[in-house]
């Protein structure tokens, strides 16, 4: 199995889907080899957050084999990011004191380097035993191709997000390039959700009976964290946003809807947890609307501070724009807060007590914010339903489904 | 000797729009006018045109010896009248034949009795009165909404005038008792109970095209085979469902109309066999015992309790707010508006806030207008608003003050949604164990 990050270290839902579908398949009695890219140590980039995801380790994994490939690649970077990092890593390499020909190694641009992962991964394919590849995303799709070339064993390849969900539709021509291709490679491919599957069909000319819609699914802890001390100062009910602040996850339109929400009640506080490319724009916004003293920035959260924001807020809204799961509504869920959610997402085609809007719609945005924060039986209705509902998502489904793929695809090439 | 007793329900609600925050105060259009018509118009021409056609024929074809009872509620008058004008007409039509006795109710299929005997007694009259204007009869049989009933309401029904009253006869409420004969409730001296058998009407109501069930599929040799079969264990066979059984919810191609069509002359085969309505029913037969019924029943859900309109917290939530302005709207004696209040007592907006089998991953036996439950309490919170800043504009003052009880205040008692006296009751919340698996009953008009 290919992938780009994993608990411990990961940036987003990857690596946690990736966690918790390798742990379902051990369940199952799937014994899993795991490859992800990995930089020299002390190569990470500042402006790059790792985060530790202290209740994730690999410890409680049996059965899955971590592999690790010399190379720079991180999960959502940019063209321009990794010519930062490449830079950042040469830097520290040189002052090591070595030479250029081992400084090198890595690819000159993203795309090379990608490719150079993929040439590793021809390596790690002679090397290993196993029956099935499964490669995450478009960063592992050339190594699947790979790995497929040189053992002659079928390739499933997952998409978790699509290059039109990640730039709004308008996709990179290159990123696109390597996403088609892997997708036609594939014997059979696994889509996030029947939202994601349409976007493979309708953009990359797969047919819908090579899809399979794998759900991604949640791990929680036994116990939930609970921060007593959650709750924000004064008697303000508070609207949480917790996300990339990117076009994608639709942070403008949380803040129209703010607007809209105060005009009617003062007595709101809108949180916006997370950093992106947009964050200066969306300070100036709030500004501009007259709101800044209702909205706060608490920057990027990690770990329990995420608990926590779930915690304090009343409501939480994820207004994405295009989201092929969209993991955030279960945490937020877990931690007994109502949730409102794009219809434009995932995870609202196996959510039901929620409440559902068009991110565009900011009038209806507005009246569901509204009517949760006004109508306490409604707010506990969908407290105590969306509890009982989260704790039904385990990976063992997807597990068993992706099992199912694996036998499909280990037959037909029989 | 056996009496089929054929009931039909023929209901529609007023559906609610999308009625949001910003509409407070600036709309008083609460209904969904364009959803109202299009269902109207497909009902009409799936279910009640053909359906009054058939039973047109079969009266004349059996020579009045083929009865039937219909319980029609002013809230589906309202829309036939507004949207479907024929339909009426074709009701007036089999009325005339003397075989078609028409049943009282509330007039918008409400759950009034529970909340105020006051609204509830104007809503029966209402009722009376418009059947009496339409069809030329003055009814003198009752059933309430979704049959919910007690030996309390038999009690307030005899005292009313009428003769006898409907409920539910599923067995967890009989036990060892049959449905198949005329009962006397606790505390009444006249008034007749007429119980549904549940299984023969749900035979038809529900199993008739489900193709995985033994009895698949249904003829009428097979049914007419059970009916005889209670020759001299029962007097009186009570077959009460939804009218949209016919052609809505069993479509038309399952072959619920040829069935019927044909059973009438299958039955009569048999010289013990006839029809009856439930008046002539109660006419006919003396009451066998008395039936203490005192939680309230109804005929919805495997419950057969109130949960599917009062199961969770929005529920009663919304209900009780319905009921706290019943004095003020009418100090106002502004017609218009207290007839959307009346509008918004309707049984199914509560319904379509329940939440217990939306759990269920079941989404295919239900049907809402609204994209979720919480969506339907929404829209009906947002349009109570605003009917409060329309009676204060009559300087009518609202007591208990408006909008929503903080958490965790008692408010007025609610009936329990079990049924339970009080005393017994649970935490409504703590009270579900899970999904009902089947809906004995569904109380949704599908559209």
């Amino acid at each position: 199995m290919f992938g780009w990050e994993f608990p411990p270290f990961n940036k987003g839902g990857l690596g946690t889907a990736c966690h918790g579908l390798t742990k379902g398949l051990a369940n199952h009695g799937c014994h899993v080899t795991f490859v992800i890219p990995k930089a020299p140590l002390g190569a990470s980039s500042s402006h790059v957050n790792l985060i530790v995801a202290d209740n994730l380790t690999l410890a409680d994994l049996k059965d899955v084999d971590l592999k690790e490939v010399d190379a720079l690649l991180i999960p959502y970077i940019s063209g321009e990011e990794y010519g930062e990092r490449l830079g950042a890593v040469r830097k520290v390499l040189m002052q090591k004191g070595l030479d250029t020909q081992h400084v090198d190694v890595y690819g000159k641009n993203l795309y090379e380097e990608v490719w150079r992962y993929g040439q590793q991964a021809r390596l790690i394919a002679m090397h290993e035993d196993f029956d099935v590849i499964h490669a995450h995303d478009w960063m592992t799709y050339q190594a699947g191709m790979q790995a497929k070339q040189v053992s002659g064993k079928p390739l499933v390849v997952h998409i978790h997000a699509t290059e039109f969900d990640r730039t709004g539709g308008h996709p990179n021509q290159l990123i696109y390039d390597i996403e088609r291709e892997g997708l036609h490679a594939a014997d059979q491919v696994c889509a996030v959700s029947n939202y994601t599957k349409q976007m493979v069909v309708r953009h990359y000319g797969i047919p819908a009976e090579k899809v399979t819609v794998v759900h991604n699914a949640v791990e929680f802890n036994e116990r939930t964290p609970s921060h007593v001390q959650a709750k924000l100062y004064g008697d303000d009910k508070v609207v949480l946003f917790l996300g990339r602040l990117t076009l994608q996850k639709g942070p403008d339109y949380f803040l129209s809807a703010a607007k809209r929400v105060l005009e009617h009640d003062k007595n709101v506080t809108f949180v916006i947890a997370g950093d992106g490319d947009m964050t200066p724009f969306i300070i100036h916004k709030a500004a501009e609307m007259g709101i800044a003293n209702k909205v706060l920035f608490t920057g990027f959260l990690r770990g329990p501070e995420i608990d926590r924001a779930y915690q304090m807020a009343d409501l939480y809204v994820m207004p994405s724009v295009s989201e092929p799961f969209g993991i955030t509504p279960l945490e937020a869920m877990r931690n007994n807060t109502p949730v409102i959610i794009s219809k434009t997402s995932g995870v609202s085609e196996v959510v039901r007590h929620c409440l559902k809007v068009d991110f565009w719609d900011i009038d209806q945005m507005a009246n569901k914010m509204l009517s949760v924060l006004r109508h306490a039986p409604l707010h506990r209705e969908l407290q105590r339903r969306g509890k009982e509902e989260v704790h039904t998502f385990t990976w063992d489904v997807p597990a068993k489904k992706c099992l199912e793929v694996y036998s499909g695809v280990l037959s037909r090439a029989s | 000797m056996v009496s089929v007793c054929f009931y039909f329900q023929v209901h529609q609600p007023h559906r609610l729009r999308h009625y949001s925050v910003f509409d407070i105060g600036k709309s008083h259009d609460y209904f969904d006018h364009h959803k109202n018509r299009v269902v109207m118009e497909k009902v009409a021409s799936k279910c009640y045109l053909p359906a009054n056609n058939l039973m047109h024929h079969l009266i004349d074809k059996h020579d009045g010896r083929f009865r039937i009872a219909y319980s029609i509620t002013g809230a589906a008058i309202q829309q036939f009248e507004q949207y479907q004008p024929d339909v009426i007409q074709s009701f007036q039509d089999l009325a005339k034949t003397g075989c078609v006795e028409f049943l009282s109710e509330t007039f918008y299929h409400s759950l009034s009795y529970l909340f105020s005997k006051e609204e509830f007694t104007e809503q029966v009259l209402m009722h009376k009165r418009l059947v009496k204007r339409l069809f030329g009869q003055t009814p003198t049989v009752f059933r309430n909404t979704e049959l919910v009933y007690n030996n309390e309401l038999a009690k307030y029904v005899e005292d009313m005038g009428y003769k006898a009253i409907l409920a539910e006869g599923a067995d967890h409420i009989l036990g060892w008792r049959s449905p198949n004969y005329l009962y006397r409730p606790v505390t009444t001296s006249k008034i007749k109970l007429l119980l549904k058998n549940y299984k023969l009407s749900d035979d038809i109501a529900f199993r008739f095209s489900n193709r995985g069930w033994e009895e698949w599929p249904l003829t009428v040799e097979k049914f007419a085979q059970w009916v005889n079969a209670f020759n001299g264990n029962g007097t009186n066979l009570n077959l009460f469902m939804d009218y949209e059984t016919i052609g809505e919810h069993q479509w038309k191609d399952t072959g619920i109309f040829n069935f019927l069509r044909a059973l009438p002359a299958e039955l009569l085969k048999h010289p013990d066999n006839e029809f009856l309505t439930p008046s002539q029913v109660a006419d006919k037969y003396e009451p066998v015992a008395e039936l203490d019924i005192h939680t309230m029943i109804s005929w919805a859900d495997i419950e057969r309790d109130l949960s599917a309109w009062l199961g969770n917290e929005m529920q009663q939530n919304a209900m009780k707010e319905v009921y706290a302005i019943e004095r003020a709207i009418k100090e106002t004696k502004d017609e218009a508006l207290i007839e959307d209040w009346r509008r918004m007592q309707t049984s199914d907006h509560f319904y379509y806030m329940c939440t217990k089998w939306f759990s269920d991953g079941d989404v295919h036996r239900y049907f809402n207008p609204y994209d979720s439950p919480y969506d339907s309490f929404i829209a009906f919170m947002n349009i109570m608003n605003d009917l409060m800043l329309r009676i204060r504009a009559h300087g009518v003052e609202i007591e208990p003050p408006a909008g929503m009880t903080p958490a965790g205040s008692p408010g007025p008692r609610l009936p329990d949604p079990a049924g339970r006296p009080e005393g017994q009751q649970t935490l409504v919340a703590g009270a579900w164990n899970g999904p009902a698996k089947e809906p004995a009953h569904q109380v949704n008009r599908k559209g």
